[in-house]
């Protein structure tokens, strides 16, 4: 396994206490994998993402492990962490597109990442630069211009070419989508993919909360929910048979091309994921979930309910153990 | 990520603006600067009250007892003529607030009224009023002054404190104009004309309101120059006529070679005093700014 | 029946950056907005569909072309004659929480009508008007009255900010991009809620970059390219059958949750097959170039403000958008620019 995350948990310190905004998250990914992480705003994504790559002040760690490539990342030790940013693991954080400095070229950008990170052989790492520009259908120009002069989706891309540069083990792609025009956004999609076939990157996590795309892209789905996993599977098997209600909730509201209001109509989720300051005991999601029942007052595990596939709901592992069960019987008779 | 951690945190994602009086109590309180600086002008100002109600003399009374050295019946001495500086010190004082109060005020009243118009409304009235401002900066005021002056028969408190609003309003209206063209463009603002809302009760209530914290520390700033303003004027000689103030007795013991013969008492303590008036306002600014604006906060 | 009609509405933008020169936001754009139907326009970004919002609402005048409400021209509109037009027609914006003035409580964006159109409503009728609106929008009054916005989730401010627009006799509603910053799961409440409110008689423009979302809720749909139309017509031919080549390549562009773009793995893939992989990618970046020498173009003819002053006819040459021709009926199709 190329990438392991064994029971991670990040608070972040506020006035009121620590508030836990990861809680006891596990997964794994394998070489070459593409996995999605997707949940909407105030499900920790975000958080979980970048804590694998860059703890702020206000974050911290508080409990669990990372492995990256069979050792495991100090994530807790912001200093241990430097020279493995960029070579193990790498970010393009949410909003990189508009954080890129107006005052610098592009090129310059590049060349003052590579001194930062003491690259040795920095020319051969500029013609690799230069070919991966052209891979991706950006002019060689691109270097000598300002990011100003740059439309969305160009900047997008110089900025996914900077964080996988120098080949990282682990790529954390956090929004990286969003905000781009429709045909952009299909461009930075085949990006990533196109990255991972030829080995710039080893893995992928991409952080969103847009499941079309990640349709495309995303060889497994994590979903999460108000700091926990609730379920991760193929991406075959999240979008067509999810076994966790958010998820299968989550599919059901997603509008799609050629299905109009008055043929289906879509259902939302009513309420609001609840606030991870004083979060609720038990499950979650048990107070929108159309299928609660009392069970759902404990912690259901995040367990493995078939092949490759791991749940957490009460009501999912039930009828799998039902659903053997009877097997089991009918085997004896 | 920070909009993330604020959904998380169920903070308000705007600084300063919208967060409870209480936060700023809660920072306010723990800011070294601004309880430090607020304390000390607190202190001056309660001294400009109290101070010449315990002087035994007037501040021109002429008691006789011409340079004598700080003790006894004059606490800080007396300069050349025999007037009791503690009492100048502190009747001083409250003039060089009050000239300092005209002066921000009417700065900020002409600033605030052109920047917001300027602002609003953009266009040729923006123009116009924008190259008055550069006129308005490049006059030399110091010379302005004793133009003017040379023309009245005497100059009061209240003419000082006007001139100086006068003349250094530019700065505020350049300011408020850069916010309320920031802001007016914002969708709230869309939203209040959408509601019919006229342009002043706009302004009024939903730019100006959004701009307090930066009105706050402008004014403050405002007072603070005049202030310094004022007393370089009076130290010239181009102050009221017919008042004592920090700069007048600075001017009095240079004209009198205060410096030369050692009579420290005379021009120590006013300098010194209006350095803590000016000193204080602005650290308790950095201090207010600190409050107002979280990233500036090294927590 | 209160129809909003665009004709011909043109909007150029002195650009500020060093080449100078007008940005044509739109172009000779014409529409109707009739009676409970939803219109869809889409675009990306420059594509000029926010402009066109706001040039409806009167918060930016256009440079040519006229709109009517009702057969009167809203240009010539005085303070008050603007403030019944609003009576009549509202909008919504992207980010709910910007529409709010943050040091004020959200209910505040109530009181804000209230001045202006009801001033001498009782307290009593108001609270009754106000829980009538609330419902309309399938929100609970305790949980949204007396909060701050940052209090209210993205899905709840913008209920309410239909809300405010359900309190007047809205007969138009402007929705910009309503939905583009709410979850996933509050998305499709407050689409459910546009279209409960068309059906009841509201006409609404619902501007959006989602080609799945303008398809679900709209009964007809417009095709917006660097400020000019390009498609348009009923919703089903618009989808069905798409004409245009930029229809065409938005539509291929969408990621849709079941069905995978076409595309050529790279690796053990000779590498004639690989350099296809990247022809896909790089063709869409040369739509994107061929779209910024259409600019450039349209730039070019105007040169500095020196040719606008001299050639009026260059610029409306210059501003002609592609001739819209019909296909088949409600069906409109622009020639290739």
């Amino acid at each position: 396994m190329s990438v392991s995350v064994q029971n991670l948990s990040v608070a972040y310190r506020s006035r009121r206490g620590d508030v836990t905004a990861v809680d006891n998250v596990s997964f794994a990914l394998a070489d070459g994998e593409i996995m999605g992480l997707a949940g909407e705003s105030g499900s920790g994504k975000s958080t979980l993402g970048n804590a694998l790559v860059y703890l702020d002040q206000r974050m911290k760690a508080t409990g669990g492990t990372v492995t990256v490539d069979g050792r495991e990342l100090p994530i807790a030790d912001t200093r241990a962490m430097r020279p493995l940013r960029m070579t193990e693991v790498s970010l393009v954080p949410q909003y990189a597109m508009s954080a890129l400095p107006p005052t610098r070229k592009i090129g310059k950008l590049m060349t003052d990442l590579l001194k930062s990170h003491r690259v040795g052989d920095q020319r051969a790492v500029m013609t690799e630069l230069k070919r991966r520009l052209e891979l991706i259908g950006l002019r060689e120009d691109v270097l000598d211009k300002y990011s100003f002069e740059l439309s969305g989706g160009m900047r997008q891309r110089v900025t996914i070419i900077m964080s996988t540069l120098l080949n990282p083990s682990l790529l954390i792609a956090d929004e990286v989508t969003s905000a781009l025009d429709v045909s952009t956004q299909r461009a930075v999609g085949e990006m990533l993919l196109e990255f991972r076939d030829r080995g710039f990157v080893k893995s992928v996590i991409t952080i969103t909360h847009d499941l079309a795309i990640l349709a495309q892209i995303a060889d497994s789905i994590a979903i999460m929910y108000a700091g926990r996993l609730a379920e991760r599977a193929s991406t075959d098997a999240i979008v067509n048979s999810p076994l966790h209600p958010y998820t299968q909730a989550l599919i059901a509201s997603l509008p799609e091309v050629g299905v109009r209001h008055d043929q289906v109509t879509l259902t939302g989720i009513p309420g609001r994921p609840p606030s991870l300051v004083s979060p609720p005991a038990g499950c979650r999601f048990r107070e929108r979930c159309p299928f609660a029942f009392d069970k759902c007052t404990q912690t259901p595990p995040f367990v493995e309910i078939e092949p490759g596939h791991t749940v957490a709901c009460w009501k999912a592992s039930d009828e799998r153990g039902a659903a053997a069960g009877r097997a089991g019987q009918e085997q004896a008779v | 990520m920070s909009t993330a951690v604020s959904e998380i945190l169920d903070e308000p994602k705007t600084p300063a603006v919208g967060r409870k009086r209480s936060d700023f109590v809660y920072y306010g309180l723990r800011n070294k600067k601004l309880v430090f600086g607020l304390g000390l002008e607190l202190l001056l100002v309660l001294f400009a009250i109290i101070g010449p109600m315990l002087a035994k003399y007037g501040p021109q009374t002429l008691t006789g007892a011409q340079l004598h050295h700080p003790g006894g019946t004059y606490w800080l001495g007396t300069d050349s003529l025999g007037e009791d500086v503690y009492s100048q010190l502190a009747n001083g004082i409250r003039e060089s607030y009050l000239v300092g109060a005209l002066g921000a005020v009417s700065a900020a009243v002409v600033g605030m009224t052109l920047g917001f118009t300027a602002g609003w409304r953009g266009g040729i009235l923006d123009e116009v009023l924008q190259m008055v401002t550069n006129i308005i900066v490049m006059l030399p005021s110091l010379v302005l002054l004793v133009v003017i002056g040379s023309y009245l028969n005497s100059r009061s408190v209240l003419f000082e404190g006007v001139f100086i609003g006068l003349t250094t309003w530019p700065w505020v209206a350049r300011a408020v104009r850069a916010q309320t063209f920031s802001l007016r463009s914002r969708e709230f603002v869309e939203m209040a004309k959408l509601s019919g809302k006229r342009p002043l009760e706009i302004i009024v209530r939903d730019i100006a309101p959004n701009m307090a914290s930066y009105l706050f520390l402008v004014v403050i700033l405002l007072f603070g120059s005049s202030m310094l303003l004022a007393a370089s004027y009076d130290f010239l000689g181009l102050g009221p006529s017919n008042t004592v103030s920090l700069g007048w007795m600075m001017n009095q013991a240079t004209q009198n070679a205060a410096l030369l013969y050692r009579e420290w008492w005379w021009f120590v303590p006013p300098g010194a005093v209006l350095t803590a008036m000016v000193a204080a306002l602005l650290v308790a600014n950095v201090g207010l700014d600190e409050v107002f604006n979280p990233k500036l906060r090294q927590q | 029946m209160s129809t909003l009609k665009v004709d011909q509405v043109s909007k150029l933008y002195r650009a500020t950056s060093r080449a100078g020169g007008l940005t044509p936001a739109l172009r000779k754009v014409s529409f109707d907005l009739p009676p409970g139907e939803v219109i869809s326009l889409i675009g990306e970004s420059g594509s000029g569909k926010t402009t066109i919002g706001k040039v409806l609402l009167r918060l930016v005048q256009p440079t040519s072309g006229t709109v009517t409400f009702d057969g009167k021209d809203i240009a010539g509109y005085s303070q008050r004659g603007l403030r019944e037009y609003y009576r009549y027609v509202q909008g919504v914006f992207q980010d709910p929480f910007s529409s709010y003035n943050p040091i004020y409580r959200a209910d505040r964006v109530f009181d804000l009508v209230r001045g202006a159109y009801f001033p001498k409503i009782s307290a009593g009728d108001w609270s009754a008007k106000i829980e009538a609106a609330l419902d309309a929008v399938a929100l609970n009054p305790a949980d949204v009255l007396g909060k701050y916005p940052h209090q209210l989730s993205g899905g709840q401010q913008q209920r309410l900010l239909i809300a405010r627009a359900l309190l007047l006799d809205v007969k138009v509603l402007i929705a910009d991009e309503i939905i583009s910053m709410l979850d996933a799961s509050t998305r499709v409440d407050v689409l459910n809620l546009l279209v409960k409110l068309k059906r009841q008689g509201l006409a609404i423009l619902f501007i959006t970059h989602d080609l799945s979302l303008g398809n679900y809720v709209s009964d007809r749909t417009i095709i917006l390219r660097h400020g000019a139309i390009v498609e348009m017509g009923a919703t089903e031919k618009i989808f069905g059958n798409p004409q245009h080549d930029y229809t065409r390549m938005l539509l291929s562009a969408v990621p849709e949750l079941h069905k995978k773009w076409q595309r050529t793995p790279v690796g053990a893939v000779p590498a004639a097959v690989a350099a296809s992989t990247l022809t896909q990618a790089s063709l869409l970046d040369e739509l994107t170039h061929a779209e910024q020498v259409v600019k450039r173009d349209l730039r070019a003819v105007f040169g500095g403000s020196r040719a606008v002053a001299s050639g009026k006819s260059q610029v409306a040459v210059a501003l002609e958008p592609p001739t819209l021709r019909e296909f088949e009926p409600d069906h409109q199709v622009a020639d290739p620019e």
